[in-house]
């Protein structure tokens, strides 16, 4: 079953990365952008028989590699849902 | 008895046109029948066209690379491993080379450097010595032009993201702005590793029936037909053609390293040879062919990174981070054991064999069967027509009205992106891992220690594309002077010299005019300093729509020291040490960053005088062997008055100079700016000022006292034009150049 | 002391920390391997800096799953001296051995540069050498050096002196442009609050002989050198 993991740095954590894109589009004419985050998606098979049965290897991927949670949320999409 | 290779259903008619497609010419095509008798088949075809690309096969300039002095005391390997070595002393033979990889970073900047790091990196430790120092060469486009920055950006991110993350320290580079770039950018890579005498491996395969062994990364898509993209002119689809370019991986690199250097320790490695160009078609072909033997191969134990890969691209993939080894016969286990301990897999995917033919098979099936000379010594080499442009460059003397006032001028040329501090760029490498580095970025060039030894090893790269285009010839004179004369000002004796020769297309006459007095001069110059050429690497058609480059060879000098105690850096030390002046012929404007500026004719290159040159040399040597020099710098773009505010420049706290020329009139810019000449700028403690005088005037070389350093930091030169500038002011500017075109202001 | 630098795959200045104790302060200091889940009766563990498993989803997060780490956070449980630098502090940081993360440097770029360090605390077993004020000259070499970690904890952990090290200029003052990584608060190394781990994002193994740029960082290891249980 297909896993799309997302990791995004915590709310008001600096994201020096989402910083610099943000006033690169701005700079290009995109004034109309704000609160722009750079974060990693992570795409994963995880053999389940179920979605609900993918969705808690997931959330114990995350917990325990995929995210830092001093630093980063996560959310993930399993197949089908 | 011999299998007639099959085609793969569904694989391309091969015939003259496809051959055409492949960048070979229809003479080559003709041999290639002659050669094999037959029709080659669609993946021998593919094999062919990589091999006796100009990248690989060398066929425009081998027969004038033979000119190269490639022997002397210390020389350990000449010309024809993966990289030469030469003898630093108490054991140690430094092996390096230097390379392009200016194609690949012109299209990808970031992956292109960093793979370019990534294969010099390989050249080296498959020589068996451990990477110590990496350097690179770097020519971009004006720093107006759009592209500039994001090149330039991509480049050094991909030389420090690579070159960081394996541990070697990259110790001195040089960068250059030009618009003669502006569509084809240089990345020029250099790498040196130090071995113990007695335990270099070799890339020679010997032993009929000894294993063949593939090590790292799966091969996948990535980098086919990358060595025929090198050996064609840019065009608007080459920006199209982005697939071609492989990405690197420096972690597997790394890996690669410690398990490659121990896995020679245990003496099973008969030959190892990294697949670069042309990847497994080349490593093999090679190796078998250095060695007198053949090779047979076995695609189907390739490790592939995904499914449904054929022959054509299994052998001409250029994936990164991948090493064929031929071990001895029996003790593969050994050597697995080794890889399997980093987390690498060695497989075996072939053997040596006796009948020199190089025969791979794929599902049970020989697929090419060729025999090995074809793919090495019997490629086609040509004697390309060479001629003089027909339209000599411009020559008429500086025009005397044009020449701005001093004062604007200094802060101009400090300003100039080509002469202003690259520590934006050297800050984002590494170059102190490994604690060996003395000296290293920001000096004219880097000193390394060798530990449990006394000794130690300088290193510079340089070029001067604006001399070689005014003459090929003296221009490349010049640029091997000025890295052996910067190795010298750090106290060390040059001893070897690596090259990579950027030229535009070869089968222009004028190109090829153009190397082949390029070679002459690095010939001249190399016999002269008595530093032999032990590697090297040609890139030609470094060209876009019809625009070559400006000539470029690019040189690297390793010089030795007996005592890394006696270093020295460009650095005035202490107040009221005398300043003097040594050099080999007057200075001239001529190919300078103030004519390029101020849009000054500069006229024609002065000659150089080689012997000379030897003798200053060995004079800033001795000098420094025995203690005498406190600080020498090389006078190069911007002349001696850009030299004295370097030299003021100190990082542990700014000095001044106070120094008197005794000239008048417009010549004063020529003497403060002008370059060409051999000059060094030297401070001596007083006591010991006539005594490096009769160093120098005992070999026949002009010696000045000029000035003193001063506490002040002010710089002050007395002249009808003179200067007095605060020193701070002027190294604000020379820091904040780059960053500040960079930020965007002006 | 008996002294552990462990080698990751990726790990770079493993040998210039064995070097730096071993050679120049003639240390008892072994390389201990990944792979392996004995300490070989060390008194101090090195974590050194490098990019280990290529640090490829986050920097020090994969290292912090070999076998040998088990053995490390059980070792400084028991009170053991744990000394991360660079890559060695990510990893820490990871294993939530000490608190807060390093992420990218506010340049977005990786830089290798000499800094000044201000001693805060110089009452652990990393810096008693030095005293409190002291300035110490250590190259930084990365690209993710941002220290960053709650405000309330940050809060506390200054009350508690565990913030170690903070990133000053050459007059020993706090300024924006002394902080080379935008780390919170300049914060350049911390401890955990039983001050038997440390972790630094400068070099102290950099900085131990005159020749190559000062001998600052024997401070550091002279400090756990006098530190044996």
């Amino acid at each position: 079953m297909q896993v799309r993991v997302f990791v995004t740095p915590r709310k008001g954590i600096l994201d020096p990365q989402g910083r610099a894109v943000e006033s690169s589009l701005q700079s290009l004419g995109f004034k109309n952008v704000s609160g722009v985050k750079v974060g990693k998606y992570i795409l994963l098979e995880v053999e389940a028989r179920t979605a609900s049965e993918a969705r808690d290897e997931a959330k114990k991927m995350c917990e325990a590699l995929l995210a830092n949670p001093v630093i980063e949320d996560y959310r993930f999409e399993v197949d089908g849902e | 008895m011999s299998e007639r290779p099959v085609s793969i259903p569904g694989e391309p008619k091969v015939d003259l046109e496809q051959a055409r497609a492949h960048g070979l010419a229809p003479d080559e095509y003709r041999k290639i029948e002659q050669t094999i008798g037959r029709t080659p088949t669609y993946t021998e075809l593919g094999v062919f066209s990589v091999m006796w690309s100009e990248h690989c096969s060398y066929k425009s300039s081998r027969r004038h690379l033979r000119k190269l002095p490639s022997k002397s005391e210390l020389v350990v390997q000449g010309p024809g491993e993966n990289a030469g070595a030469i003898d630093v002393g108490d054991g140690w033979a430094a092996v390096f080379k230097i390379e392009s990889h200016n194609h690949p970073s012109f299209v990808e900047p970031y992956q292109g450097a960093a793979t370019g790091v990534g294969g010099i990196l390989r050249d080296i430790f498959t020589m068996g010595a451990r990477p110590v120092a990496s350097m690179n060469s770097l020519k971009f486009g004006s720093f107006e032009h759009p592209r500039t920055r994001y090149l330039l950006g991509g480049v050094v991110g991909g030389i420090g993201g690579y070159g960081n993350c394996v541990g070697v320290p990259t110790v001195a580079g040089e960068v250059m702005f030009d618009a003669a770039y502006n569509a084809n950018i240089l990345v020029n890579a250099f790498c040196l590793g130090l071995v113990r005498k007695g335990e270099m491996m070799s890339a020679k395969a010997r032993g009929p029936g000894n294993p063949v062994l593939y090590v790292g990364s799966a091969t996948g898509r990535d980098g086919i037909h990358g060595a025929s993209m090198a050996s064609a002119e840019f065009d608007k689809e080459s920006e199209a053609k982005r697939p071609a370019v492989q990405v690197g991986d420096p972690f597997t690199e790394k890996l690669l390293i410690e398990a490659c250097l121990e896995a020679g320790k245990t003496g099973a490695i008969v030959a190892i040879q990294d697949m670069g160009a042309a990847g497994l078609t080349s490593s093999s072909s090679e190796m078998a062919s250095h060695g007198g033997l053949g090779i047979e191969l076995d695609l189907d134990k390739v490790p592939l990174r995904e499914a449904g890969l054929t022959p054509y691209e299994i052998l001409l993939s250029e994936s990164q981070e991948r090493m064929l080894i031929v071990a001895e016969r029996g003790r593969e286990a050994e050597l697995q054991a080794v890889f399997e301990k980093w987390d690498l897999h060695a497989v075996v995917i072939g053997h040596v064999t006796e009948d020199q033919r190089w025969r791979t098979r794929w599902r049970g099936q020989v697929v090419a069967d060729i025999p090995i000379g074809a793919l090495a010594d019997d490629a086609p080499i040509y004697d390309r027509p060479a001629a003089a442009p027909k339209i000599q460059p411009q020559t008429k003397p500086a025009i005397a009205a044009k020449h701005p006032e001093t004062a604007k001028a200094i802060r101009a040329l400090l300003d100039s992106p080509n002469i202003a501090s690259k520590k934006w760029v050297y800050r984002q490498y590494d170059s102190i891992v490994q604690s060996n580095t003395v000296l290293g970025p920001g000096s004219d060039g880097a000193v390394l220690r060798i530990k449990n030894s006394r000794r130690a090893i300088a290193l510079k790269v340089d070029s001067n594309p604006r001399a070689c285009a005014l003459d090929p010839y003296l221009g490349a004179v010049g640029t091997v002077c000025e890295a052996a004369r910067n190795v010298a000002c750090a106290g060390a004796r040059p001893v070897g010299i690596t090259n990579c020769l950027n030229y535009g297309n070869p089968e222009r006459p004028e190109v090829m005019w153009q190397f082949i007095r390029g070679v002459e001069g690095l010939r001249d110059a190399s016999i002269a300093f008595g530093a032999p050429v032990v590697s090297g690497n040609v890139s030609f058609y470094n060209e876009t729509e019809g625009h070559p480059i400006p000539p470029t060879p690019t040189i690297a000098v390793l010089g030795v020291m007996i005592d890394v105690a006696k270093h020295v850096t460009q650095f005035f030390k202490n107040p009221g040490d005398v300043i003097a002046l040594v050099r080999t012929a007057a200075p001239s404007i001529a190919a300078s960053e103030y004519a390029a500026i101020f849009g000054i004719d500069g006229g024609r290159l002065g000659a150089i005088d080689l012997a000379r040159e030897a003798a200053l040399v060995e004079g800033l040597v001795e000098g420094a062997e025995q203690g005498l020099i406190k600080s020498a710098h090389d006078i190069a773009e911007g002349g001696l008055a850009v030299a004295l505010a370097e030299a003021c420049f100190n990082p542990r706290a700014i000095l001044g100079a106070e120094v008197e020329l005794g000239r008048a009139g417009n010549a004063d810019a020529v003497v403060f700016f002008g370059e060409g000449a051999s000059t060094v700028v030297l401070s001596i403690a007083k006591r010991d000022a006539a005594r490096v005088e009769s160093l120098f005037a005992g070999r026949g070389l002009e010696f000045a006292v000029i000035g003193r350093v001063t506490a002040e930091p002010r710089l002050k030169i007395g002249a009808a034009a003179g200067l007095d500038e605060d020193v701070a002011e002027l190294q604000r500017i020379y820091e904040d150049a780059i960053p500040r075109r960079l930020r965007g202001g002006d | 002391m008996k002294w552990g630098v462990v080698r990751f795959p990726g790990s770079l200045d493993d040998g210039d920390s064995l070097y730096a104790i071993a050679e120049v302060m003639g240390q008892d200091a072994r390389m201990l391997w990944h792979k392996d889940e004995s300490l070989g009766g060390v008194e101090c563990v090195l974590l050194p800096g490098g990019f280990s498993y290529g640090d490829y989803l986050r920097t020090g997060a994969i290292a912090r799953f070999s076998p040998i780490m088990k053995s490390v956070a059980k070792f400084a449980a028991d009170g053991g001296l744990v000394i991360g630098i660079c890559n060695g502090f990510q990893i820490l940081c990871e294993a939530h051995l000490l608190p807060g993360a390093l992420t990218r440097n506010r340049s977005l770029s990786f830089i290798c540069q000499r800094v000044w360090l201000r001693v805060e605390n110089a009452s652990t077993p990393f810096t008693r050498a030095a005293k409190q004020g002291d300035l110490l000259r250590l190259p930084i070499k990365h690209g993710e050096g941002l220290y960053v970690a709650p405000e309330d904890e940050i809060r506390q952990m200054e009350e508690r002196g565990q913030v170690i090290l903070r990133y000053v200029d050459a007059d020993g003052r706090e300024s924006d442009a002394a902080n080379p990584n935008g780390s919170m608060r300049a914060i350049a190394g911390v401890a955990n609050q039983r001050f038997n781990v440390f972790g630094l994002m400068p070099h102290p193994e950099h900085a131990v002989e005159p020749m190559l740029g000062g001998v600052d960082g024997l401070k550091i290891f002279q400090s756990i050198a006098g530190s044996a249980r």
